[in-house]
């Protein structure tokens, strides 16, 4: 019976890897010319998933039945916004990409289904209630990203990236790896509710420490968090547009929610040994994220640290460890991966006369004399990273520091507040050089009928107008929040 | 009357017209911008002509449940309603000022300006602490913009500092927000201005609350953004950060501070009347020695809103009731200096008072309007400017004579350098002949001033007008600061008030040891 159910809990899973088996060989035969229908096909088959996940999320707060073979999986509303997340992430990067590929003769019949295993691997992270399952979608999600760093294989930033990207990785990979090992060694078990009742509510052992900090350390790798952000600018600015974007969104919605699920659930009965190690990078993520970005003229580079920036203060509703902070982290979530759209949209727009490439911020002096739209969407963008109100990002900000106050940590949110003045810095002069400077008139060209249609709807999302999502939004966040605060 | 939304009405017009405004050309986006001021100004009227004085605490009352967290929330009292007038008066006399200056990006332009204006009636309308927050930053943004854009040729460097120190002073405010709600499980405004917030926290609620408005009044020393953000601003951009962007710090200090932290704010009242005055004092020399018209007008400023905080931290009618008048009167005397100086400023493209002189002779019509904006920023009798820091002064002799005695050199400074400044520009021999071929107002110059000049006089003759709105909202605020309000040097010597003032001192006390 347990197995017939849990069958029927993951169709999300078994319809994208049937699908991914299936496009794989429409792959083999059709070769590249097929891309485009492939593309096509992987992105019905990503709505047609979060459109299974849908019910999970609404359905409330699951006890048992959630779980699925033996506890492995956790099918809770939780796993399903995350998932939700992550398939909105993975289809936006199969609408921007063959434009940008197209343009390199570069567009392969792999880059969807590599997308696909990407999410599958993703959906099975945050679904994981086991150290080993975890380990597996990690590594499925992991595999395809490196391939992906990499797919550009005639530019030589692209492979770099690649190449330090699986380095790094393998090496986080390894140290959490290591972790789980300690862990398993001192408690007797992977599941995350063995872990919890083994390590008790009592003083922690110095073994279970160091498997704590261990896979403390290899998720704040996978998340970008400082002190273990140094890849992110060199992969990003390597990588081609589109899969920075796919970096930007769904592997950060993944390994975040990874992270909360395993510090709240699977360590949730030792907040004082997590809370201070996540305090620590959050505020230093913050910090580094906005000083780093200060001196960069490249526009990727810059959103790199942006995003070791917003990690920053996504752990800061982590830290509260409450309820609240989770929903508080997961509408952060929301209104990131909305933002990263946006500003990637751009990033793929801005091309001069001969079609290349313009990454330099310099070059985009006056954009508003010459694109006023698309330097309208970036400025949008930019106010709203920096959390300035009336635009959405503020809410984002809103609900993390409304939590850490709630919870009791005055001084982290004052902290983390004053140093996001310092962020607010580097995204002004992103807003100056676009609307102050002489017109440079270097970009060029325009944008596929679609991409257009995702920059307007995020930049209207972004725009005050989002604030009457909020209650819907919060309503869902607080929902998913709350299952990940159910124990079977 | 009170179903009818008029505040999100007055809302909505400057916003409408921001958007339609934006993508149009100079001709359509400046007469689009007019429209939809004086439509506000319209319903500012009737606004004023249908408040009940004497009547409810909060009228004009609208609230939708729209967000999570906080709520569309909207009403006024006499306070808010004085500072819309000023709002909504002021905001057409700008789109006249920019009616020929600006050439550049004109959509642009009026629309940030309108955007502006519905931010600004939003600080003084809102009734929830985060609607309120929300309103009171995002005017950062279209500000940044008309500085930077719009600006002189120091503007980046000035936009840059406008928005990062008051975006500092703010955030702070916000943390202190979320606590204060945390704690009072609300975000009303009106009831958390009757809330009794334990003696220990107001302490830090309210440093947090006045590193915000401290930076957006500005007091010394934080003040060394405005005379940046003012000389590098057009026109209309310095208007609106002097008549009306400045006034939220006072609004802040009055909404927030006072009626929150009563027993803080009489804590902490010494350190603002000493940063007061020493801003009146340092500021007026400073602006004594300045050859840039813009930067004097500025400075000008810092020293009179220094009288606003003098008397508003007096706890006491008269100082309240001054405080409220100066600021009304400064947005108006101010905003019409600036005008004044855009006006030749726009002839001459120079702010070096050197450049000028003898104007009196080739515009004597300009010559007597800036005079009357002269007397009325030195406080002469019969002009706004006299009125109110009569009564700031008057206030804050009751607490400390003292503190009284060096704010009032602040008027004998400000005398000295509008004198000087008047003297150097518009009398003396026509040292420079471009000066001197200058033309005598136009008809827009004379459809801006004279307004302006009504309002200064109105307000320095028949005071009452603007202040028996505010009387009832003025005698509320007294009432709740009276439980903290400090022993004053004029309180010893009258043996009779002895019972009142031990009953009050008693209630303090037992606040000090934490009721709550």
């Amino acid at each position: 019976m347990d197995f017939i159910h849990s069958l029927f809990a993951i169709s999300a899973e078994e319809l994208i890897s049937s699908a991914v088996l299936v496009l794989l060989l429409v792959a083999a035969w059709g070769g590249d010319k097929a891309s485009r229908a492939i593309s096509i096909a992987a992105f019905a088959v990503l709505m047609a998933a979060a459109f299974l996940a849908v019910p999970v999320l609404t359905g409330g707060v699951g006890g048992q039945a959630t779980l699925a073979f033996g506890g492995h999986l956790k099918l809770d509303a939780f796993a399903a916004f995350a998932k939700l997340l992550i398939y909105l992430g993975s289809g936006v990067t199969l609408i921007i990409a063959p434009a940008f590929f197209d343009r390199f003769k570069a567009m392969r019949a792999e880059f969807p289904l590599l997308v696909l295993l990407a999410a599958l691997g993703m959906g099975i992270m945050v679904s994981a209630n086991d150290l080993l399952t975890l380990y597996i979608g990690l590594e499925l999600n992991s595999l395809a990203a490196y391939v992906l760093a990499a797919f550009l294989r005639a530019d030589g930033r692209s492979a770099e990236a690649g190449l330090k990207y699986f380095v790094l990785g393998s090496l986080a990979s390894g140290i959490l790896l290591y972790g789980i090992s300690l862990t398993y060694g001192f408690t007797g078990t992977t599941s995350f509710d063995g872990v919890r009742v083994a390590l008790g509510t009592g003083t922690l052992s110095v073994g279970a420490t160091f498997g704590l900090v261990f896979v403390l350390a290899g998720l704040a790798f996978k998340i970008s968090a400082a002190p273990f952000h140094m890849w992110t600018p060199d992969v990003y600015e390597g990588a081609p547009a589109p899969v920075t974007a796919f970096f930007a969104m769904s592997p950060k919605v993944a390994a975040l929610a990874l992270l909360m699920r395993v510090s709240l659930d699977a360590f949730g009965g030792q907040p004082g040994a997590w809370q201070q190690i996540v305090i620590f990078a959050s505020l230093l993520s913050i910090v580094i994220g906005a000083l780093g970005a200060i001196g960069q003229d490249n526009i990727k580079r810059l959103l790199a640290y942006s995003s070791i920036n917003n990690v920053g203060f996504m752990l800061i509703g982590l830290a509260a460890g409450t309820p609240t902070g989770a929903s508080a982290m997961l509408v952060y979530l929301v209104i990131y991966i909305v933002s990263s759209i946006a500003a990637f949209v751009v990033v793929l727009a801005l091309r001069d006369a001969e079609g290349n490439a313009v990454e330099s911020i310099a070059q985009l002096g006056g954009l508003s004399r010459t694109r006023p739209g698309l330097a309208a969407a970036l400025a949008a963008v930019m106010f709203s990273l920096a959390g300035i109100p009336p635009l959405f990002g503020f809410w984002a900000k809103f609900v993390v520091f409304q939590a850490a106050v709630q919870a009791h940590l005055v001084v982290l949110a004052a902290l983390g507040i004053a140093a996001s003045v310092i962020g607010a810095f580097y995204y002004l002069k992103v807003v100056k050089v676009l609307y102050f400077d002489e017109a440079t008139d270097t970009v060029r060209g325009g944008e596929p009928f679609a991409n257009a249609v995702l920059l307007f709807a995020s930049t209207v999302f972004l725009s005050p107008l989002g604030y009457l999502l909020t209650r819907w939004l919060g309503a869902l966040a607080g929902s998913a929040a709350a299952a990940l605060f159910h124990f079977a | 009357m009170s179903q009818f939304p008029i505040l999100s009405l007055m809302l909505l017009v400057p916003l409408v017209g921001a958007v339609l405004s934006m993508k149009s050309g100079r001709e359509t986006a400046r007469v689009i911008a007019l429209v939809a001021t004086l439509i506000d100004f319209a319903l500012g009227v009737v606004l004023w002509t249908h408040y009940d004085v004497g009547g409810a605490q909060w009228q004009f009352q609208e609230r939708a449940a729209l967000f999570a967290g906080f709520e569309w929330k909207l009403g006024i009292d006499g306070i808010a309603l004085m500072l819309i007038a000023l709002t909504v008066f002021l905001m057409p006399v700008c789109i006249g000022a920019s009616w020929n200056a600006i050439e550049k990006r004109a959509g642009e332009y009026y629309a940030a300006f309108l955007f502006m204006e519905t931010l600004m009636i939003g600080v003084f309308a809102a009734q929830d602490l985060f609607l309120f927050y929300i309103m009171f930053e995002a005017g950062l943004i279209p500000m940044y913009l008309i500085i930077g854009i719009w600006g002189g040729a120091e503007r980046i460097y000035a936009s840059y500092k406008f928005f990062l120190y008051t975006l500092l002073g703010s955030v702070l405010m916000l943390i202190a927000m979320f606590w204060m709600v945390n704690e009072a499980g609300t975000t009303d405004i009106p009831t958390l201005m009757a809330y009794d917030f334990p003696a220990s926290a107001q302490t830090w609620l309210f440093l947090a609350f006045f590193a915000s408005f401290a930076v957006k009044m500005p007091m010394w020393p934080v003040h060394t953004w405005l005379p940046d953000a003012h000389v590098q601003a057009p026109t209309a951009g310095s208007v609106i950060l002097a008549g009306v962007l400045l006034k939220m710090g006072g609004y802040g200090f009055i909404r927030f501070s006072l009626p929150m932290f009563p027993i803080a704010s009489a804590y902490f009242a010494p350190l603002v009347w000493g940063l007061s005055i020493a801003a009146v004092v340092i500021t007026s020399l400073i602006a004594l020695v300045q050859t840039d018209m813009k930067k004097l007008i500025a400075y000008s400023s810092v020293a009179h809103m220094a009288i606003v905080t003098v008397g508003l931290f007096a706890f006491n009618r008269q100082g309240l009731e001054g405080s409220m008048v100066v600021m009304l009167s400064h947005g108006v005397v101010s905003g019409a200096l600036f005008l004044a100086v855009g006006v030749i400023y726009d002839r001459l493209h120079t702010r070096e008072i050197a450049r000028y002189g003898g104007l009196a002779i080739n515009m004597p019509y300009y010559a007597l309007f800036f005079l009357v904006f002269t007397m009325a920023s030195i406080g002469l009798p019969g002009t706004s400017g006299f009125v109110g820091e009569f009564l700031s002064l008057l206030g804050v002799y009751h607490e400390s004579s003292w503190v009284a005695l060096i704010s009032t050199t602040g008027i004998i400074l400000g005398a000295a350098y509008m004198l000087y400044l008047y003297r150097r520009v518009a009398f003396g021999d026509q040292k420079n002949a471009d000066a001197a071929a200058m033309l005598d107002l136009d008809a827009r110059e004379w459809a801006m001033m004279v307004p302006l000049v009504a309002v200064v006089l109105w307000m320095g003759i028949y005071p009452e007008s603007f202040l028996a709105p505010m009387r009832k909202d003025i005698g509320a605020l007294e009432a709740r600061v009276a439980i903290a309000r400090p022993k004053g040097d004029a309180d010893v010597k009258t043996g009779a008030n002895a019972p009142a003032t031990s009953a009050a001192a008693a209630l303090a006390t037992a606040q000090l040891k934490g009721v709550k």
